[in-house]
């Protein structure tokens, strides 16, 4: 803490304090979706075959597409701190709009992933996952749960993103202050690393 | 200010990152059509560990920043497991 001590008798700012807050948060996330996960396994434990049925409804190539989306936005919002490091705003706003197209992107694909499946029956009480039995409604629960409060989630980072980036234009966050940004970045990460397990789990059920 | 101090990764480093984390996607989905049993929740979970761990150490800066984030990470990851553990604990000697 003897970097912030320097500081203090000007402005009152702890950049050390935010980010630590920041990633408290994110364990509190973790363990969040942790118990999902845990769910999961449980249920697929004992629903082996109902699962990997439930699996193979899912549209694979969605998935991927939205994964390499996600994980080049992961790319691009850490580049857009490096940008903002170095004093180059112009990259910065660059980096960090492209991040937020590609997240309203992911939701595109999301709203059509969905709407596929919900138009054939395949949601919480529909018709057709019903006759599947219940493994495979457990599969669905699961799939719209996790996969929905991660929709939540991308939802909050593009209101992150909106903000910062005009936060960023109005030069309230450049090179000296830019802990926003890194939060920001931070939550992002955090989104893409939940999708990382996602992905395998739902999609490539084998 | 304090800034200077801080380690700026390069958009190089970055792209790195990227690319390791999208070649790992293509064999994630390569491997599902190898038929190995249960192992290929394993490999898929191995697999997806290791881009989660290229995403903490790189893009949330775990390798550069002050340790105590990824000892406390490290923590959290440990709890989780250890909770996982004890669940298939209870239910394989139900």
């Amino acid at each position: 803490m003897e970097k912030n001590a320097e500081h203090t008798s000007h402005v009152h700012r702890d950049d050390e304090a935010d980010k630590l807050g920041m990633w408290l948060f994110i364990f509190t996330e973790l363990l969040l979706f942790g118990m999902l996960f845990l769910m999961y396994a449980v249920y697929r434990y004992r629903n082996p075959v109902a699962f990997q049925l439930g699996g193979e409804e899912i549209d694979v190539v969605i998935g991927v597409i939205n994964t390499v989306i996600l994980l080049i936005s992961s790319a691009t919002v850490a580049m857009s701190i490096t940008a903002i490091q170095r004093g180059k705003k112009t990259q910065a706003l660059l980096f960090l709009g492209t991040t937020l197209i590609i997240a309203v992107v992911f939701l595109v694909n999301k709203y059509f992933e969905w709407g596929t499946k919900i138009e054939y029956g395949f949601y919480p009480g529909g018709e057709a996952l019903l006759e599947l039995g219940h493994g495979t409604v457990l599969f669905f629960g699961l799939y719209y749960i996790m996969s929905g409060i991660h929709a939540l989630h991308i939802i909050i980072g593009i209101g992150l993103f909106i903000y910062v980036f005009q936060q960023i234009r109005a030069e309230k966050i450049h090179k000296t202050d830019y802990v926003w940004l890194e939060n920001t970045g931070l939550y992002w990460h955090l989104v893409d690393l939940i999708w990382i397990f996602l992905f395998p789990l739902f999609y490539l059920i084998h | 200010m304090s800034e200077e101090k801080h380690h700026i990764s390069s958009y190089k480093s970055h792209l790195l990152v990227l690319l390791a984390l999208l070649i790992l996607t293509a064999a994630s989905v390569a491997v599902t059509s190898v038929e190995m049993g249960a192992y290929n929740t394993l490999v898929a979970m191995l697999l997806a560990g290791a881009k989660a761990t290229l995403v903490l150490l790189w893009f949330m800066h775990l390798r550069f920043d002050n340790k105590i984030y990824a000892i406390f990470t490290a923590f959290v990851i440990v709890l989780f497991l250890l909770v996982l553990f004890v669940t298939f604990f209870d239910y394989s000697y139900r």
